[in-house]
Protein backbone atom coordinates (compact mmCIF):
# COMPACT_ATOMS: atom_id res chain seq x y z
CA UNK A 1 0.00 0.00 0.00
CA UNK A 2 1.57 3.22 -1.14
CA UNK A 3 0.39 6.74 -0.43
CA UNK A 4 0.71 7.48 -4.14
CA UNK A 5 -2.07 4.93 -4.75
CA UNK A 6 -4.40 7.15 -2.76
CA UNK A 7 -3.08 10.59 -3.64
CA UNK A 8 -2.63 10.11 -7.39
CA UNK A 9 -1.80 13.11 -9.52
CA UNK A 10 -5.35 13.22 -10.90
CA UNK A 11 -6.75 13.36 -7.35
CA UNK A 12 -4.32 16.07 -6.24
CA UNK A 13 -5.05 18.08 -9.37
CA UNK A 14 -8.84 17.91 -8.95
CA UNK A 15 -8.44 18.78 -5.25
CA UNK A 16 -6.34 21.82 -6.04
CA UNK A 17 -8.50 22.97 -8.95
CA UNK A 18 -11.93 21.40 -8.67
CA UNK A 19 -13.94 21.43 -11.91
CA UNK A 20 -17.57 22.60 -12.06
CA UNK A 21 -17.11 24.30 -8.70
CA UNK A 22 -19.65 26.89 -7.54
CA UNK A 23 -23.39 27.37 -7.52
CA UNK A 24 -25.52 26.66 -10.58
CA UNK A 25 -27.92 29.54 -11.07
CA UNK A 26 -30.34 27.66 -13.29
CA UNK A 27 -30.47 24.51 -11.12
CA UNK A 28 -33.78 22.67 -10.92
CA UNK A 29 -32.60 19.93 -8.56
CA UNK A 30 -30.31 20.20 -5.58
CA UNK A 31 -29.17 18.25 -2.52
CA UNK A 32 -26.84 18.65 0.45
CA UNK A 33 -24.41 15.97 1.56
CA UNK A 34 -22.86 15.82 5.02
CA UNK A 35 -20.24 13.55 6.52
CA UNK A 36 -20.51 14.01 10.30
CA UNK A 37 -17.24 12.17 10.94
CA UNK A 38 -15.08 14.79 9.26
CA UNK A 39 -17.50 17.67 8.85
CA UNK A 40 -17.35 17.53 5.04
CA UNK A 41 -20.23 19.40 3.45
CA UNK A 42 -21.22 19.34 -0.18
CA UNK A 43 -23.96 21.14 -2.11
CA UNK A 44 -24.80 19.64 -5.47
CA UNK A 45 -26.77 21.48 -8.14
CA UNK A 46 -28.32 19.87 -11.21
CA UNK A 47 -30.07 21.24 -14.25
CA UNK A 48 -32.20 18.39 -15.50
CA UNK A 49 -33.89 18.30 -18.88
CA UNK A 50 -36.30 15.44 -18.43
CA UNK A 51 -34.09 12.49 -17.56
CA UNK A 52 -31.01 14.18 -18.91
CA UNK A 53 -28.33 15.87 -16.71
CA UNK A 54 -27.69 19.01 -18.73
CA UNK A 55 -25.44 20.69 -16.20
CA UNK A 56 -24.03 19.96 -12.77
CA UNK A 57 -21.98 21.97 -10.30
CA UNK A 58 -20.95 21.59 -6.67
CA UNK A 59 -19.56 23.56 -3.82
CA UNK A 60 -18.45 22.76 -0.32
CA UNK A 61 -15.48 22.05 1.89
CA UNK A 62 -13.87 18.68 2.26
CA UNK A 63 -10.76 16.59 2.18
CA UNK A 64 -8.78 15.91 -0.98
CA UNK A 65 -10.61 12.63 -1.61
CA UNK A 66 -14.08 14.09 -1.27
CA UNK A 67 -13.30 17.23 -3.28
CA UNK A 68 -11.56 15.33 -6.09
CA UNK A 69 -14.27 12.68 -6.18
CA UNK A 70 -16.98 15.33 -6.52
CA UNK A 71 -15.03 17.16 -9.22
CA UNK A 72 -14.45 13.95 -11.18
CA UNK A 73 -18.09 12.97 -10.76
CA UNK A 74 -19.41 16.24 -12.17
CA UNK A 75 -17.21 15.83 -15.23
CA UNK A 76 -18.36 12.25 -15.68
CA UNK A 77 -22.12 12.70 -15.32
CA UNK A 78 -22.57 15.95 -17.19
CA UNK A 79 -24.54 15.19 -20.34
CA UNK A 80 -25.53 11.71 -19.18
CA UNK A 81 -28.99 10.29 -18.63
CA UNK A 82 -30.20 9.51 -15.12
CA UNK A 83 -29.90 5.76 -15.84
CA UNK A 84 -26.37 6.10 -17.18
CA UNK A 85 -25.34 8.16 -14.11
CA UNK A 86 -26.80 5.54 -11.79
CA UNK A 87 -25.01 2.76 -13.63
CA UNK A 88 -21.78 4.72 -13.36
CA UNK A 89 -22.34 5.03 -9.62
CA UNK A 90 -22.67 1.25 -9.34
CA UNK A 91 -19.33 0.85 -11.09
CA UNK A 92 -17.67 3.47 -8.86
CA UNK A 93 -19.12 1.82 -5.77
CA UNK A 94 -17.72 -1.56 -6.78
CA UNK A 95 -14.37 -0.01 -7.52
CA UNK A 96 -14.29 1.58 -4.05
CA UNK A 97 -15.47 -1.40 -2.05
CA UNK A 98 -14.81 -4.70 -3.83
CA UNK A 99 -11.34 -6.19 -3.49
CA UNK A 100 -9.63 -6.55 -6.87
CA UNK A 101 -12.50 -4.89 -8.76
CA UNK A 102 -11.19 -3.80 -12.13
CA UNK A 103 -12.05 -0.38 -13.50
CA UNK A 104 -14.71 -0.64 -16.20
CA UNK A 105 -14.18 1.27 -19.41
CA UNK A 106 -16.95 3.82 -18.69
CA UNK A 107 -15.14 5.04 -15.54
CA UNK A 108 -12.46 6.96 -17.41
CA UNK A 109 -10.63 9.30 -15.00
CA UNK A 110 -12.78 8.01 -12.11
CA UNK A 111 -10.53 4.94 -12.12
CA UNK A 112 -8.03 7.10 -10.22
CA UNK A 113 -10.19 6.49 -7.14
CA UNK A 114 -9.33 2.79 -7.03
CA UNK A 115 -6.59 3.36 -4.42
CA UNK A 116 -9.20 4.54 -1.91
CA UNK A 117 -10.35 1.00 -1.18
CA UNK A 118 -7.00 0.29 0.52
CA UNK A 119 -7.90 3.03 3.02
CA UNK A 120 -11.27 1.90 4.41
CA UNK A 121 -11.65 4.96 6.66
CA UNK A 122 -11.69 7.12 3.52
CA UNK A 123 -14.25 5.30 1.36
CA UNK A 124 -17.06 7.52 2.70
CA UNK A 125 -15.12 10.58 1.61
CA UNK A 126 -15.23 9.34 -1.99
CA UNK A 127 -18.88 8.25 -1.95
CA UNK A 128 -20.37 11.37 -0.33
CA UNK A 129 -20.82 13.16 -3.67
CA UNK A 130 -22.44 10.11 -5.26
CA UNK A 131 -24.93 9.74 -2.39
CA UNK A 132 -25.69 13.43 -2.78
CA UNK A 133 -26.20 12.98 -6.52
CA UNK A 134 -28.68 10.19 -5.88
CA UNK A 135 -30.53 12.39 -3.39
CA UNK A 136 -30.71 15.21 -5.92
CA UNK A 137 -31.94 12.85 -8.66
CA UNK A 138 -34.55 11.39 -6.30
CA UNK A 139 -35.69 14.71 -4.89
CA UNK A 140 -34.40 14.28 -1.31
CA UNK A 141 -32.85 17.37 0.22
CA UNK A 142 -30.12 16.04 2.50
CA UNK A 143 -28.03 12.93 2.84
CA UNK A 144 -25.67 11.95 5.58
CA UNK A 145 -23.04 9.24 5.31
CA UNK A 146 -23.81 7.99 8.82
CA UNK B 1 2.81 4.99 47.85
CA UNK B 2 2.53 7.93 50.19
CA UNK B 3 2.50 11.48 48.94
CA UNK B 4 5.93 12.39 50.35
CA UNK B 5 7.60 9.60 48.38
CA UNK B 6 5.75 10.58 45.21
CA UNK B 7 6.90 14.18 45.58
CA UNK B 8 10.49 13.03 46.04
CA UNK B 9 10.42 10.91 42.92
CA UNK B 10 8.82 13.74 40.98
CA UNK B 11 11.94 15.82 41.50
CA UNK B 12 13.73 13.55 39.02
CA UNK B 13 12.95 14.05 35.33
CA UNK B 14 10.85 11.38 33.68
CA UNK B 15 12.74 8.58 31.96
CA UNK B 16 10.35 8.20 29.04
CA UNK B 17 12.28 5.28 27.51
CA UNK B 18 11.80 3.33 30.72
CA UNK B 19 8.15 4.43 30.96
CA UNK B 20 7.54 3.21 27.40
CA UNK B 21 8.47 -0.33 28.42
CA UNK B 22 5.51 -0.32 30.82
CA UNK B 23 3.10 0.08 27.86
CA UNK B 24 3.04 -3.13 25.80
CA UNK B 25 1.02 -1.61 22.94
CA UNK B 26 3.82 0.86 22.17
CA UNK B 27 6.02 -1.94 20.86
CA UNK B 28 3.67 -2.77 17.97
CA UNK B 29 3.99 -1.50 14.44
CA UNK B 30 1.40 0.27 12.29
CA UNK B 31 1.69 0.10 8.51
CA UNK B 32 5.11 -1.46 8.93
CA UNK B 33 6.47 1.34 11.11
CA UNK B 34 6.92 1.56 14.90
CA UNK B 35 3.78 3.07 16.41
CA UNK B 36 3.94 6.70 17.53
CA UNK B 37 0.87 7.27 19.66
CA UNK B 38 -0.09 10.94 19.83
CA UNK B 39 -3.80 10.58 20.56
CA UNK B 40 -3.81 10.27 24.34
CA UNK B 41 -6.20 13.22 24.72
CA UNK B 42 -8.80 10.97 23.06
CA UNK B 43 -7.79 7.87 25.03
CA UNK B 44 -4.49 6.98 26.63
CA UNK B 45 -2.81 3.58 26.59
CA UNK B 46 -2.63 1.32 29.65
CA UNK B 47 0.55 0.30 31.49
CA UNK B 48 1.27 -3.22 32.74
CA UNK B 49 0.40 -2.44 36.38
CA UNK B 50 -3.13 -1.48 35.27
CA UNK B 51 -3.47 -4.47 32.93
CA UNK B 52 -2.25 -6.80 35.70
CA UNK B 53 -4.49 -5.31 38.39
CA UNK B 54 -7.53 -5.90 36.20
CA UNK B 55 -6.30 -9.38 35.26
CA UNK B 56 -5.63 -10.27 38.92
CA UNK B 57 -9.12 -9.20 39.90
CA UNK B 58 -10.80 -11.05 37.03
CA UNK B 59 -8.78 -14.24 37.47
CA UNK B 60 -8.79 -14.29 41.26
CA UNK B 61 -11.48 -12.23 42.98
CA UNK B 62 -14.37 -11.42 40.68
CA UNK B 63 -17.86 -11.42 42.17
CA UNK B 64 -20.55 -8.81 42.62
CA UNK B 65 -19.89 -6.11 45.20
CA UNK B 66 -21.88 -5.22 48.33
CA UNK B 67 -23.88 -8.43 47.98
CA UNK B 68 -22.78 -11.71 49.41
CA UNK B 69 -21.07 -12.95 52.50
CA UNK B 70 -18.86 -15.22 50.45
CA UNK B 71 -15.14 -14.66 50.15
CA UNK B 72 -15.03 -13.51 46.54
CA UNK B 73 -17.74 -10.91 47.09
CA UNK B 74 -15.82 -9.62 50.10
CA UNK B 75 -12.59 -9.43 48.13
CA UNK B 76 -14.30 -7.69 45.20
CA UNK B 77 -15.95 -5.20 47.56
CA UNK B 78 -12.69 -4.48 49.35
CA UNK B 79 -10.87 -3.91 46.05
CA UNK B 80 -13.67 -1.73 44.65
CA UNK B 81 -14.00 0.40 47.78
CA UNK B 82 -10.22 0.49 48.09
CA UNK B 83 -10.11 2.04 44.62
CA UNK B 84 -12.64 4.64 45.75
CA UNK B 85 -10.41 5.64 48.64
CA UNK B 86 -7.45 5.77 46.24
CA UNK B 87 -9.43 8.24 44.10
CA UNK B 88 -10.35 10.26 47.20
CA UNK B 89 -6.68 10.67 48.14
CA UNK B 90 -5.76 11.42 44.51
CA UNK B 91 -8.07 14.47 44.32
CA UNK B 92 -7.85 15.23 48.07
CA UNK B 93 -11.57 14.90 48.74
CA UNK B 94 -12.60 14.99 52.41
CA UNK B 95 -14.55 11.73 52.32
CA UNK B 96 -15.19 8.68 50.15
CA UNK B 97 -18.86 9.70 50.41
CA UNK B 98 -17.96 12.41 47.87
CA UNK B 99 -16.56 10.02 45.23
CA UNK B 100 -19.17 8.62 42.82
CA UNK B 101 -18.07 6.06 40.26
CA UNK B 102 -19.60 6.70 36.83
CA UNK B 103 -18.89 5.61 33.24
CA UNK B 104 -16.90 8.71 32.48
CA UNK B 105 -16.91 12.49 32.46
CA UNK B 106 -19.98 12.61 30.22
CA UNK B 107 -22.06 10.56 32.63
CA UNK B 108 -20.83 12.63 35.59
CA UNK B 109 -21.97 15.87 33.95
CA UNK B 110 -25.35 14.37 33.01
CA UNK B 111 -25.75 13.21 36.61
CA UNK B 112 -25.21 16.74 37.91
CA UNK B 113 -27.55 18.22 35.28
CA UNK B 114 -30.36 15.82 36.12
CA UNK B 115 -29.95 15.32 39.88
CA UNK B 116 -28.70 18.78 40.86
CA UNK B 117 -30.05 21.11 38.16
CA UNK B 118 -33.37 19.62 37.17
CA UNK B 119 -35.14 19.79 40.55
CA UNK B 120 -33.79 23.29 41.30
CA UNK B 121 -33.56 25.38 38.16
CA UNK B 122 -36.37 27.33 36.51
CA UNK B 123 -37.13 30.13 34.06
CA UNK B 124 -35.16 32.83 35.86
CA UNK B 125 -32.01 30.78 36.22
CA UNK B 126 -28.87 30.72 34.11
CA UNK B 127 -26.08 28.25 33.52
CA UNK B 128 -22.77 29.74 32.41
CA UNK B 129 -20.29 27.80 30.28
CA UNK B 130 -17.38 28.88 28.06
CA UNK B 131 -16.93 28.86 24.29
CA UNK B 132 -14.25 26.17 24.45
CA UNK B 133 -16.29 23.38 26.02
CA UNK B 134 -16.46 19.80 24.78
CA UNK B 135 -19.94 18.72 23.63
CA UNK B 136 -20.22 16.76 26.91
CA UNK B 137 -20.22 20.07 28.79
CA UNK B 138 -22.71 21.72 26.42
CA UNK B 139 -25.43 19.26 25.47
CA UNK B 140 -26.42 18.08 29.01
CA UNK B 141 -27.07 21.74 29.87
CA UNK B 142 -29.09 22.28 26.68
CA UNK B 143 -31.23 19.30 27.64
CA UNK B 144 -31.64 20.76 31.12
CA UNK B 145 -32.66 24.13 29.63
CA UNK B 146 -35.34 22.40 27.56
CA UNK B 147 -36.58 20.57 30.64
CA UNK B 148 -36.62 23.47 33.10
CA UNK B 149 -36.78 26.65 31.01
CA UNK B 150 -33.44 27.91 32.34
CA UNK B 151 -31.00 29.71 30.01
CA UNK B 152 -27.52 28.74 28.81
CA UNK B 153 -24.97 31.58 28.65
CA UNK B 154 -21.61 31.25 26.92
CA UNK B 155 -18.51 33.24 27.90
CA UNK B 156 -16.37 34.05 24.83
CA UNK B 157 -12.72 33.23 24.07
CA UNK B 158 -10.12 35.20 22.15
CA UNK B 159 -8.10 34.23 19.05
CA UNK B 160 -5.46 32.52 21.17
CA UNK B 161 -8.11 30.30 22.69
CA UNK B 162 -8.06 31.97 26.10
CA UNK B 163 -11.18 32.68 28.09
CA UNK B 164 -11.99 36.40 28.23
CA UNK B 165 -12.09 36.65 32.00
CA UNK B 166 -13.64 40.13 31.99
CA UNK B 167 -16.50 39.00 29.74
CA UNK B 168 -16.92 35.89 31.82
CA UNK B 169 -17.16 37.91 35.04
CA UNK B 170 -19.65 40.28 33.42
CA UNK B 171 -21.94 37.32 32.64
CA UNK B 172 -22.04 36.29 36.31
CA UNK B 173 -25.14 37.55 38.09
CA UNK B 174 -27.52 36.50 40.84
CA UNK B 175 -29.35 34.54 38.12
CA UNK B 176 -26.29 32.34 37.56
CA UNK B 177 -26.99 29.10 39.39
CA UNK B 178 -24.22 26.98 37.93
CA UNK B 179 -20.93 27.57 36.14
CA UNK B 180 -19.67 24.58 34.12
CA UNK B 181 -16.13 24.88 32.77
CA UNK B 182 -13.34 22.77 31.37
CA UNK B 183 -10.16 22.69 33.42
CA UNK B 184 -8.19 22.07 30.21
CA UNK B 185 -9.64 22.45 26.69
CA UNK B 186 -9.53 19.18 24.77
CA UNK B 187 -9.43 20.86 21.34
CA UNK B 188 -6.95 23.65 22.11
CA UNK B 189 -5.03 22.63 25.22
CA UNK B 190 -5.84 25.90 27.01
CA UNK B 191 -5.53 25.62 30.80
CA UNK B 192 -8.28 27.69 32.40
CA UNK B 193 -7.76 29.63 35.63
CA UNK B 194 -10.34 27.49 37.40
CA UNK B 195 -9.48 28.55 40.94
CA UNK B 196 -10.11 32.19 40.05
CA UNK B 197 -13.27 31.29 38.13
CA UNK B 198 -14.61 29.27 41.05
CA UNK B 199 -13.95 32.12 43.50
CA UNK B 200 -15.73 34.60 41.22
CA UNK B 201 -18.71 32.27 40.75
CA UNK B 202 -19.00 31.64 44.48
CA UNK B 203 -19.13 35.39 45.11
CA UNK B 204 -22.33 35.38 43.07
CA UNK B 205 -23.70 32.35 44.87
CA UNK B 206 -23.28 30.05 41.86
CA UNK B 207 -22.06 26.46 42.12
CA UNK B 208 -19.24 25.30 39.86
CA UNK B 209 -18.73 22.07 37.94
CA UNK B 210 -15.27 21.48 36.50
CA UNK B 211 -14.80 19.12 33.54
CA UNK B 212 -11.38 17.77 34.48
CA UNK B 213 -11.07 15.06 31.83
CA UNK B 214 -8.04 16.70 30.20
CA UNK B 215 -6.51 17.99 33.45
CA UNK B 216 -6.08 15.00 35.78
CA UNK B 217 -3.52 13.19 33.55
CA UNK B 218 -1.20 16.19 33.48
CA UNK B 219 -1.23 18.00 36.82
CA UNK B 220 -2.15 17.52 40.45
CA UNK B 221 -5.78 18.33 41.15
CA UNK B 222 -6.87 19.20 44.69
CA UNK B 223 -10.63 19.67 44.75
CA UNK B 224 -10.53 21.32 48.17
CA UNK B 225 -7.76 23.77 47.23
CA UNK B 226 -9.77 24.63 44.08
CA UNK B 227 -12.94 24.89 46.18
CA UNK B 228 -14.80 23.03 43.39
CA UNK B 229 -18.41 21.97 44.01
CA UNK B 230 -18.34 19.26 41.34
CA UNK B 231 -15.28 17.84 39.57
CA UNK B 232 -15.65 15.22 36.83
CA UNK B 233 -13.03 13.09 35.07
CA UNK B 234 -12.56 9.86 33.10
CA UNK B 235 -10.24 6.93 33.75
CA UNK B 236 -9.35 6.21 30.14
CA UNK B 237 -7.57 9.51 29.61
CA UNK B 238 -5.27 8.78 32.55
CA UNK B 239 -4.01 5.26 31.72
CA UNK B 240 -7.03 3.36 33.13
CA UNK B 241 -9.58 1.31 31.16
CA UNK B 242 -12.60 2.82 29.41
CA UNK B 243 -16.02 2.81 31.06
CA UNK B 244 -14.93 4.15 34.45
CA UNK B 245 -14.93 7.73 35.62
CA UNK B 246 -15.45 9.83 38.69
CA UNK B 247 -17.77 12.53 39.90
CA UNK B 248 -16.46 14.34 42.95
CA UNK B 249 -19.15 16.41 44.65
CA UNK B 250 -19.36 18.14 48.00
CA UNK B 251 -21.13 15.92 50.48
CA UNK B 252 -23.74 18.54 51.41
CA UNK B 253 -24.71 18.92 47.74
CA UNK B 254 -24.96 15.19 47.15
CA UNK B 255 -27.03 14.89 50.33
CA UNK B 256 -29.53 17.40 48.98
CA UNK B 257 -29.83 15.73 45.57
CA UNK B 258 -32.37 13.04 44.69
CA UNK B 259 -31.05 9.82 43.14
CA UNK B 260 -30.38 9.99 39.41
CA UNK B 261 -30.99 6.38 38.39
CA UNK B 262 -32.96 3.79 40.35
CA UNK B 263 -32.09 0.16 40.77
CA UNK B 264 -30.12 -2.26 42.86
CA UNK B 265 -27.33 -1.09 45.17
CA UNK B 266 -28.72 2.44 45.49
CA UNK B 267 -31.56 1.47 47.88
CA UNK B 268 -31.83 0.68 51.56
CA UNK B 269 -35.28 -0.89 51.40
CA UNK B 270 -37.89 -1.37 48.71
CA UNK B 271 -41.61 -1.91 49.01
CA UNK B 272 -44.23 -1.25 46.36
CA UNK B 273 -45.38 1.75 48.38
CA UNK B 274 -42.03 3.40 48.94
CA UNK B 275 -38.32 2.81 48.72
CA UNK B 276 -35.64 4.40 50.84
CA UNK B 277 -32.25 5.19 49.43
CA UNK B 278 -28.81 4.03 50.32
CA UNK B 279 -26.18 6.26 51.88
CA UNK B 280 -23.61 8.22 49.91
CA UNK B 281 -21.93 7.46 47.64
CA UNK B 282 -23.96 4.38 46.70
CA UNK B 283 -27.20 6.36 46.40
CA UNK B 284 -25.84 7.51 43.03
CA UNK B 285 -24.55 4.12 41.86
CA UNK B 286 -27.57 2.12 40.71
CA UNK B 287 -26.84 -1.34 39.32
CA UNK B 288 -23.67 -3.39 39.31
CA UNK B 289 -20.79 -0.98 38.80
CA UNK B 290 -17.70 -1.34 36.60
CA UNK B 291 -15.73 -3.14 39.30
CA UNK B 292 -12.75 -4.10 37.15
CA UNK B 293 -12.64 -0.58 35.72
CA UNK B 294 -12.55 1.00 39.19
CA UNK B 295 -9.73 -1.35 40.22
CA UNK B 296 -7.88 -0.45 37.02
CA UNK B 297 -8.36 3.24 37.81
CA UNK B 298 -6.92 2.73 41.29
CA UNK B 299 -3.88 1.06 39.74
CA UNK B 300 -3.55 3.87 37.18
CA UNK B 301 -3.50 6.42 40.00
CA UNK B 302 -0.76 4.43 41.75
CA UNK B 303 1.11 4.41 38.46
CA UNK B 304 0.98 8.16 37.79
CA UNK B 305 1.84 8.87 41.43
CA UNK B 306 4.86 6.59 41.13
CA UNK B 307 6.10 8.63 38.15
CA UNK B 308 5.04 11.87 39.81
CA UNK B 309 2.42 14.15 38.27
CA UNK B 310 4.82 17.08 38.43
CA UNK B 311 7.42 15.09 36.48
CA UNK B 312 4.80 13.97 33.93
CA UNK B 313 3.56 17.53 33.47
CA UNK B 314 7.09 18.91 33.04
CA UNK B 315 7.99 16.16 30.55
CA UNK B 316 4.88 16.80 28.44
CA UNK B 317 5.49 20.54 28.55
CA UNK B 318 8.94 20.06 27.01
CA UNK B 319 7.46 17.91 24.22
CA UNK B 320 4.71 20.48 23.64
CA UNK B 321 7.19 23.36 23.36
CA UNK B 322 9.41 21.35 21.03
CA UNK B 323 6.51 20.30 18.78
CA UNK B 324 5.05 23.81 18.75
CA UNK B 325 8.34 25.36 17.63
CA UNK B 326 8.99 22.73 14.95
CA UNK B 327 5.43 22.73 13.54
CA UNK B 328 5.34 26.51 13.32
CA UNK B 329 8.42 26.40 11.10
CA UNK B 330 6.67 24.25 8.46
CA UNK B 331 5.21 26.21 5.56
CA UNK B 332 1.44 26.66 5.77
CA UNK B 333 1.04 25.23 9.27
CA UNK B 334 -1.30 27.26 11.44
CA UNK B 335 -1.58 26.50 15.15
CA UNK B 336 -5.12 26.56 16.52
CA UNK B 337 -4.91 27.43 20.21
CA UNK B 338 -1.92 29.49 21.29
CA UNK B 339 -2.84 30.26 24.89
CA UNK B 340 -0.01 31.26 27.24
CA UNK B 341 -0.80 28.33 29.52
CA UNK B 342 -1.42 25.04 27.67
CA UNK B 343 -1.28 21.36 28.50
CA UNK B 344 -0.15 18.49 26.27
CA UNK B 345 -2.17 19.36 23.14
CA UNK B 346 -1.11 20.91 19.84
CA UNK B 347 -3.91 21.48 17.35
CA UNK B 348 -3.08 22.68 13.84
CA UNK B 349 -4.22 23.08 10.26
CA UNK B 350 -2.23 23.19 7.01
CA UNK B 351 -3.04 25.47 4.10
CA UNK B 352 -4.50 23.53 1.19
CA UNK B 353 -4.70 20.25 3.11
CA UNK B 354 -7.74 18.93 4.93
CA UNK B 355 -6.98 17.48 8.40
CA UNK B 356 -8.25 14.07 7.28
CA UNK B 357 -5.60 13.93 4.60
CA UNK B 358 -3.01 14.84 7.24
CA UNK B 359 -4.36 12.02 9.42
CA UNK B 360 -4.19 9.45 6.62
CA UNK B 361 -0.62 10.35 5.67
CA UNK B 362 0.51 10.31 9.32
CA UNK B 363 -1.18 6.94 9.87
CA UNK B 364 0.69 5.65 6.86
CA UNK B 365 3.86 6.65 8.73
CA UNK B 366 2.68 4.79 11.84
CA UNK B 367 1.64 7.95 13.69
CA UNK B 368 -1.74 8.16 15.42
CA UNK B 369 -3.21 11.64 15.82
CA UNK B 370 -6.79 12.84 16.09
CA UNK B 371 -8.36 14.66 13.17
CA UNK B 372 -11.81 16.16 13.13
CA UNK B 373 -13.85 18.53 15.27
CA UNK B 374 -12.79 16.95 18.62
CA UNK B 375 -16.41 17.02 19.86
CA UNK B 376 -16.05 20.78 20.05
CA UNK B 377 -17.88 22.04 16.96
CA UNK B 378 -18.42 25.56 18.42
CA UNK B 379 -14.63 25.87 18.83
CA UNK B 380 -14.16 24.88 15.16
CA UNK B 381 -16.80 27.46 14.14
CA UNK B 382 -15.04 30.15 16.19
CA UNK B 383 -11.75 29.53 14.37
CA UNK B 384 -13.65 29.08 11.05
CA UNK B 385 -12.14 25.66 10.35
CA UNK B 386 -14.12 22.46 9.69
CA UNK B 387 -11.62 20.41 11.65
CA UNK B 388 -8.07 20.37 12.95
CA UNK B 389 -5.27 17.84 13.31
CA UNK B 390 -4.38 17.33 16.97
CA UNK B 391 -1.32 15.71 18.46
CA UNK B 392 -1.49 15.12 22.20
CA UNK B 393 1.26 14.01 24.57
CA UNK B 394 1.46 11.63 27.50
CA UNK B 395 4.11 10.33 29.88
CA UNK B 396 5.26 7.73 27.33
CA UNK B 397 6.01 10.10 24.45
CA UNK B 398 9.58 11.02 23.58
CA UNK B 399 11.47 13.67 21.60
CA UNK B 400 11.84 10.94 18.94
CA UNK B 401 8.02 10.82 18.66
CA UNK B 402 7.99 14.57 18.06
CA UNK B 403 10.68 14.17 15.39
CA UNK B 404 8.63 11.47 13.64
CA UNK B 405 5.58 13.77 13.78
CA UNK B 406 7.48 16.68 12.26
CA UNK B 407 9.01 14.50 9.51
CA UNK B 408 5.56 13.16 8.63
CA UNK B 409 3.98 16.62 8.52
CA UNK B 410 6.78 17.66 6.17
CA UNK B 411 5.88 14.61 4.06
CA UNK B 412 2.28 15.91 3.91
CA UNK B 413 3.66 19.19 2.57
CA UNK B 414 5.61 17.27 -0.08
CA UNK B 415 2.56 15.25 -1.21
CA UNK B 416 0.27 18.27 -1.38
CA UNK B 417 2.85 20.78 -2.52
Amino acid sequence: MDLKDLYRDVILDHNRTPRNFGRLAAANAQAEGYNPLCGDRLSLFLRMNGDHIEDVRFEGKGCAISTASASLMTEAVKGKSRAAAEELYQHVHELLTKPNAAATADLGKLAALSGVREFPARVKCATLCWHTLQAALNGSATVSTE
Amino acid sequence: MNVAVAEQLSAAPLDAERVRRDFPILSRTVNGKPLVYLDSAASSQQPLPVIRAVERYVTHSHANVHRGVHTLSQEATDAFEGARDRVRRFVNAASVREIIFVRGTTEAINLVAQAYGRPRFGRDDEILITALEHHANIVPWQLLCEQTGCTLKVAPIDRRGELLIGEFAALLSPRTRLVAIAHVSNALGTVLPVKRIIAAAHEHGARVLVDGAQAVPHSRVDVRALDADFYAFSGHKMYAPTGIGVLYAREELLGSMPPWQGGGDMIRSVTFEKSTYNELPWKFEAGTPNIAGAIGLGAAIDYVESLGLEAIGAHEQRLLEHATAELTAIRGVQLIGTAAHKAAVVSFTMSGVHPHDIGTILDHEGIAIRTGHHCAMPVMDFFAVPATARASFACYNTPEDVKRLIDAVQRVREVFG
